[in-house]
């Protein structure tokens, strides 16, 4: 939990989850690859247990640079079910901010097709993005432009959100990007954070 | 004693052959499964045989006897190709003397066993070491379908563990079409005698097919609408993005269940895209047929 570092950082309590440390720890050390649906359902579950330890809101790492294969159906359970308990109101994960680096040419394919499925969206970096983050997944043009804008700049001080929104449509998606966990907005302040921006300060 | 011979050509379209001997079979009959004078076996065949030899011990109760190819050569590569083995568990034989196996083998992965999870991870362990010349130099693929390959192989497994509720086989060769097709194929084969698509699909999908329910519906359920008997959403994408994969790369992809087989089929094979009334066999048997890439193709 934050507030160690003084009142500009925003509240999260960061964590980095490198999913092969969570695959030798948890899957007993045997496998290197993410394949099959009982290996993706006990990698997410192990997540899902450090998050249950969290206090929220926090902001979760799932770091994919070690992982050399990823099957459908592990992604299908590591990257949308995580993204998916996000929509259940009740659960814990509502206030979790998902990131998933480490993002391979090959480990693309299967992520933007369970993403597709299920009609979600990912905040994801890694090979062939240029240092930078995108938006993986299902996403109008509006929600893309406006993420971009915030992914930009990094941080909207609240005093500043209309001045770089200034149409209600734009403060609207503003409003659905938080609300999918796409952008932090600091519960104190109001600030918008472009999760990228989060894993350096709260590294 | 009732006496099965097995083809002398044993391949991915021969199969139906051996599988109609087990009509009129009957319990406590004992078999004899000659393979005296086979000349050819590719994946699919040898799952094939197993299969038969297996069924063959449930419908009689006894195991069947199996009489080895004449043939060195073909003995050797069954040997190679680690047949013995699984053989052994569901038929009565003298095994070859030589089984092959030892030292250096040019197979892309020997029959496994599929009954596990970690036998899908240790496939997909093995074949990346070796997949890697046969689909660069020999089928011409990008470096890149190395990992495609293991995630379709993965895929394919999933499809045992998670819907026959019944160990089965893989298997993976490469062969040299110079004659039928002027390329080089890779044959991956994959075969259960679990509950079939049809049993797997039975108790949420039937009822809206009424009479028309079939192994060639649930087959097409699956095939080409992606249903599984799971209510999530995130199931039945396994053979839609193995069916995507194949047809980039142009290849087969068939699924025999029951008694119906269903395929995705290129310009160069003239399997029929959905096949009825087939002798009955129990479980699901998946092929896939990649061909080498022509210079054209880019």
């Amino acid at each position: 939990m934050m507030d160690s570092r003084g009142d500009g950082d925003p509240q999260l309590d960061a964590f980095a989850v490198d999913v092969r440390d969570l695959l030798d720890r948890n899957v007993a050390n045997l496998y290197s690859h993410l394949v099959t649906r009982p290996t993706g359902r006990a990698v997410r579950i192990a997540i899902e247990a450090q998050l249950g330890e969290l206090d929220l809101p926090a902001l979760s790492l799932v770091d994919l640079s070690s992982v050399s294969i990823l099957d459908f159906s592990c992604a299908d359970e590591v990257v949308a079910k995580l993204l998916l308990a996000r929509r259940d109101r009740v659960r814990p994960h509502r206030d979790v901010f998902f990131v998933f680096t480490g993002v391979k040419l090959h480990h693309r394919e299967p992520i933007l097709e369970v993403l597709a499925r299920h009609e979600l969206t990912a905040v994801a970096g890694g090979e062939g993005m240029g240092g930078a983050f995108e938006l993986l997944g299902a996403a109008a043009p509006r929600q893309v432009e406006v993420w971009t804008r915030v992914e930009r700049l990094g941080r909207v001080p609240a005093p500043r959100v209309e001045e770089v929104f200034p149409e209600l449509r734009e403060r609207r998606t503003v409003e659905e990007l938080v609300d999918r966990g796409l952008i932090f907005r600091h519960p104190l302040r109001g600030d918008l954070h472009a999760l990228r921006t989060l894993l350096k300060e709260t590294a | 004693m009732k006496v099965i011979e097995v083809p002398e050509t044993l391949d991915y379209r021969s199969g139906d052959r051996l599988v109609e001997a087990l009509d009129g079979v009957e319990s406590e009959q004992r078999c004899l499964l000659s393979a005296r004078h086979l000349r050819w076996i590719d994946p699919v065949g040898m799952i094939t045989l197993l299969g038969v030899g297996r069924e063959l011990k449930r419908r009689t109760g006894v195991a069947a006897l199996f009489q080895a190819p004449e043939s060195g050569q073909v003995s050797g590569y069954l040997g190679r190709m680690g047949f013995y083995q699984p053989a052994g568990e569901v038929m009565d034989f003298e095994a070859p003397r030589r089984r092959g196996g030892a030292g250096d083998s040019d197979v892309l992965l020997e029959l496994t066993r599929i009954g596990e999870n970690h036998d899908v991870h240790a496939v997909v362990e093995r074949v990346q070491e070796r997949a890697g010349a046969i689909l660069s130099r020999t089928l011409r693929y990008p470096p890149s379908a190395v990992i495609q390959f293991a995630v379709i192989l993965s895929e394919v497994c999933q499809n045992v563990l998670e819907h026959a509720e019944a160990p089965g086989w893989v298997a993976a060769q490469s062969y040299n079409w110079s004659r039928r097709l002027g390329r080089h194929v890779l044959i991956l084969a994959v075969g259960d005698l679990g509950r079939g698509f049809r049993g797997s699909l039975a108790s949420r999908h039937s009822g809206r097919f009424g009479e028309r329910w079939s192994d060639a519906t649930a087959l097409e359920a699956a095939f080409i609408h992606g249903l599984t008997r799971f209510p999530d959403q995130g199931r039945g994408q396994g053979i839609q993005q193995m069916r995507k994969q194949v047809r980039r790369w142009d290849g087969v992809i068939s699924v025999r269940s029951g008694t119906a087989r269903i395929a995705d089929v290129p310009d160069w094979e003239d399997l029929p895209p959905l096949e009825q009334d087939l002798p009955m066999f129990p479980g699901a048997q998946i092929t896939i047929l990649l061909p080498e890439r022509l210079p054209e193709d880019g």
